[in-house]
């Protein structure tokens, strides 16, 4: 019987999976914007599982602002990518080191 | 309930191995596609968990108008591939046991925290002539209206944001003014010079 654990397992490994990705290409920004939006989706997964297992919507509502939030920090996300490169010609991560920080 | 099942392990096999395939491959072009893959698994699932108005929303908006904004930039960008890839085995294994180790540990919290507990079994069925959408409407629109105006202007504020942030004026571009070509008049245009006629030399 497919339940609570088995979604929350699900989640779990896509979001250490995401993590390794962004570990793993920490020199690529568009891999690690892509991986955000991974881990997004495991944080999606609970909430739906939660709100299944408790028989409450609220955790739904919360899932459709989550992509709200998520699409328009996509869309900012690519559009400083296309300045930079724009600017810089490049957008591999150890290069932004215009702010010294 | 055993179709359930077979169902649920196939989507969500096939959702872990395009997140691999994000993750791991070696063209951009080819971590986009795996994304959409992997974002529709992950509606087919929302859909077995009855959650079905988030399911759609989700091929519709992410399939539908991320991925495809995805798809531009990194198709637009001349991402140098080589350079990015360079170093990956390095720090492969460190990335692999933090990977490992987290998932051990949620997957313990899980499993085991309840131990001695039944297990928790399948979500409640939904009563008959339930509808998802119905229902997320009716709380939507009058508990957290609030919360979804505040969406409303979020969004506003991104296309605000990624409009300004990517548009450019080049300097010295040949382009037309509209309003003095409208407003221009007949008698501005030409000048009748009155003078005496001049003799041939």
């Amino acid at each position: 019987m497919i339940g609570l654990e088995h979604y929350l397992t699900l989640a779990a490994m896509l979001f250490v999976l995401s993590i390794a990705g962004i570990i793993v290409n920490r020199r690529n920004l568009i891999l690690i914007l892509m991986c955000i939006e991974l881990m997004l989706l495991a944080v999606n997964f609970n909430f739906i599982a939660f709100s299944r297992y408790l028989g409450d919507e609220t955790g739904q509502i919360f899932v459709f602002f989550i992509l709200t939030v998520a699409a328009a920090e996509a869309a900012i996300g690519l559009a400083i990518l296309v300045v930079l490169f724009r600017n810089k010609r490049s957008i591999a991560v150890q290069e932004l080191n215009a702010l010294k920080g | 309930m055993m179709l359930h099942s077979v169902l649920f392990y196939m989507f969500a096999l096939f959702m872990l191995g395009a997140a691999v395939g994000v993750v791991f491959s070696r063209n951009p072009v080819h971590s986009v596609m795996f994304l959409v893959l992997t974002f529709f698994q992950s509606a087919l699932l929302w859909l077995l968990a009855e959650a079905e108005f988030l399911a759609i929303v989700l091929v519709l908006v992410y399939v539908g108008a991320v991925m495809v904004l995805f798809l531009f930039v990194v198709m637009m960008l001349d991402v140098n591939i080589e350079a990015a890839k360079r170093g990956i085995a390095r720090y492969a294994w460190v990335s692999i046991s933090i990977a490992l180790l987290m998932a051990i540990e949620l997957i313990q919290l899980i499993w085991l925290r309840n131990q001695g507990v039944a297990s928790t079994g399948g979500f409640a069925s939904t009563p008959e002539g339930y509808s998802n959408t119905k229902a997320l409407g009716a709380v939507l629109y009058t508990e957290h209206v609030y919360a979804f105006e505040i969406a409303a202007v979020i969004l506003l504020l991104a296309i605000i944001a990624a409009i300004t942030l990517t548009m450019r004026k080049r300097p010295g571009l040949k382009v037309q003014d509209i309003a003095a070509q409208v407003a221009v008049r007949a008698k501005d245009r030409v000048r009748v010079v009155k003078m005496a006629a001049e003799k041939k030399q």
